[in-house]
């Protein structure tokens, strides 16, 4: 059996993420990546609609979507712009260790909140020395009796200037490597000892919030721990497992939107009295562009289908996500080569898409470590 | 209160419009479909009047093709309560639909104490059905409302006329009321929305149910054709100052005599 239709609902699910996107990010993408600043109403606006936090499960007061319902909607509003679904997607990425790790009473405790008002979460892994090699963080858990107390420096926080609630990977013995590893949650921004750094400047996704945070012996509750001391690896492993291909899905969001405004363009532009489109040089890159992008999506529903089929996915997640990012590269640099002159102004959408693709090749495991992650498959089974 | 909204199932506004093989109508089968705009309005209108009027229903009827039940799904996602499908593949005039709806309304076995429905349909803009809707049901009837306020069974209607100027009417339910853009600003369907509306009646009804046959046809569309094509444009090179007055002649002159619009 194989079918590469959506459900009706899944349809209709696709079809208001999309009109949500060009009627309420769309025009406003633009000044979001000028001026740099969060965009919460549009995001208080999302969540109102049940476009964030899809990976609530339903006994939660979430909307229960499967994986392949949550990819649909992070592609549209990657769509709609970039910046603002990463913004959108950290709250996922923070909230799945959670759902994947967490106690039942945990759940209710940090999830439920999540479904009442727009909260923001921020998944705090990588650090100032440790980004692909997350294992070797330096981030310490250390038992305080009643309490745990963090200490450590966090880098690229998406969302930490606002987030109401901190998913933090430490370590309660560097020794031990990836066995050290654990999950806490602290749910208190205000606890004494957090530091948020000053907004980072960025090449794009300007709009989404990225700060270093310092952890200075924050004192933690003891039923905030993810499982056990030790279980961190694990959670996430898992975690990755589901938001690699959403971060895949936002690239080929970005793709489509690219795609799009260069099929677009390349029928208007008249050079030597016909369009551009009739030349054979633009509509082979055209054609790339078209292959590649479908590519990437097919890999992407792949790679989430066998996550709601209870299959392993870790190499399909990793071939979409290095996949559908260096396609989504590839497809906005050529957007902007197609716009020739006008590509490279900021007067024109593409420039703004290139530069945003290029962060989603970097984020949640670069093309690079993607490969290797694939090629562990490959020689280890 | 029972609401009832009438619904109408358009081509999407960005689809490229063709005859069909023998010129009868439009070709369809790669149409995309969405609801009426002017629809939204309407649905919209329903709801809020249904959120401020404790335990009201919203009912939405539409005529048409079963294949793809969109707008009423749609109208069902962002919040009413029920649906009426009166299945017709068929083309039909204006006079045959307003009988099916009003059939369909009373199938649902609920008197109407208020009917919206949109202006007219983006589609044949025949801007009929409202009115003959409600001459059949024997109701009064206001158009094109930008504004409505609801006090009791007493409503203040708003209507824009010509120019831009308002008209303000009083009615009193039940009534039906055709809305125009600008009335209200219509909700998305939510997420949770669509999943609930998987779950809510659509009621399907043939023409006969409701009591329509082909002898009830008021109007036969027997052809339909392409504009013709827009003759090119004529460009006239100004750039030189010395031949600006001698263009300016020229184009006065063949917009009088050629276009005759001066």
């Amino acid at each position: 059996m194989l079918n590469f239709e959506l459900s009706t609902e899944q349809k209709e699910i696709k079809e208001m993420a999309m009109k949500f996107a060009r009627n309420e990010m769309i025009p406003h993408a633009s000044k979001y990546d000028e001026s740099a600043e969060f965009p919460r109403e549009i995001l208080q606006k999302a969540w109102e609609l049940g476009l964030v936090n899809t990976c609530i499960p339903a006994e939660y007061g979430g909307t229960g979507f499967s994986t392949v319902e949550a990819i649909t909607i992070t592609e549209c509003l990657s769509y709609g712009c970039m910046g603002m679904n990463t913004a959108i997607m950290a709250n996922d990425l923070a909230l799945l260790p959670i759902v994947i790790g967490a106690s039942d009473e945990q759940k209710k405790r940090f999830l439920t909140p999540f479904t009442e008002s727009y909260k923001i979460a921020a998944f705090c892994l990588t650090e100032p020395g440790n980004g692909s090699d997350a294992a070797g963080i330096k981030t310490t858990i250390k038992d305080g009796g009643d309490h745990y107390v963090v200490n450590g420096q966090k880098m690229w926080i998406t969302n930490a200037g606002f987030a109401d609630l901190f998913v933090v990977y430490g370590t309660f013995d560097p020794e031990q490597k990836h066995k050290g590893i654990s999950c806490i949650v602290i749910d208190d921004p205000k606890a004494a000892g957090i530091e948020i750094g000053a907004p980072e400047k960025k090449m794009g996704h300007k709009c989404s919030d990225t700060r270093a945070i310092t952890f200075n012996n924050v004192k933690v509750p003891k039923e905030n721990l993810l499982g056990n001391l030790g279980d961190g690896w694990k959670i996430a492993m898992k975690t990755l497992d589901h938001s690699r291909p959403m971060v895949a899905a936002s690239a080929v969001g970005g793709a489509q939107c690219a795609y799009d405004y260069a099929v677009k363009y390349a029928g208007e532009r008249i050079q030597f009295g016909k369009p551009i489109a009739s030349q054979q040089a633009i509509q082979f890159m055209i054609a790339d562009m078209a292959m590649k992008l479908e590519a990437s999506r097919l890999l992407v529903y792949k790679a989430s289908w066998m996550l709601d089929n209870g299959q392993p996915n870790t190499k399909l997640a990793s071939y979409a996500k290095a996949y559908s990012a260096d396609a989504c590269m590839e497809i906005t640099t050529n957007a902007v080569q197609i716009y020739g002159g006008y590509g490279y102004s900021k007067e024109y959408p593409v420039e703004k898409l290139m530069r945003d693709a290029k962060l989603i090749q970097i984020y949640e495991g670069t093309s690079q470590i993607q490969r290797l992650v694939i090629a562990k498959e490959i020689f280890s089974r | 209160m029972n609401i009832f909204v009438c619904v109408k199932q358009v081509p999407d506004t960005e689809t490229k419009v063709t005859p069909n093989g023998d010129g009868t109508y439009i070709e369809t089968s790669s149409i995309k479909w969405i609801m009426n705009p002017y629809d939204e309005f309407a649905v919209e209108q329903a709801l809020l009047l249904k959120a401020a009027n404790a335990g009201s229903t919203v009912t939405v009827v539409r005529v048409g093709g079963v294949k793809d039940t969109e707008a009423l799904r749609t109208a069902m996602a962002m919040g009413a309560d029920e649906s009426f499908l009166v299945e017709s593949d068929d083309n039909l005039d204006s006079y045959m639909t307003a009988k099916a709806l009003k059939g369909a309304i009373e199938k649902s076995g609920k008197t109407p104490d208020i009917i919206f429905t949109g202006k007219q349909a983006i589609d044949d803009d025949c801007l009929q059905v409202p009115q003959l809707l409600a001459t059949m049901m024997e109701l009064p009837s206001v158009s094109v409302i930008v504004g409505f306020e609801a006090a009791g069974d007493k409503l203040t209607l708003k209507r824009e006329v010509e120019g831009g100027a308002i008209e303000v009417y009083e009615a009193s339910t039940p009534c039906l009321v055709a809305c125009n853009k600008g009335l209200n600003t219509p909700r998305y369907a939510s997420l949770p929305g669509i999943m609930k509306a998987k779950r809510k009646p659509l009621t399907q009804l043939s023409l006969a149910d409701v009591g329509v046959s082909d002898a009830d046809r008021r109007v036969v569309y027997s052809d339909f054709s392409l504009p013709p094509e827009k003759p090119p444009g004529k460009k006239f090179d100004a750039m030189d100052e010395g031949a600006q007055a001698g263009v300016v002649k020229e184009v006065v002159g063949l917009l009088r005599n050629e276009a005759k619009v001066i």
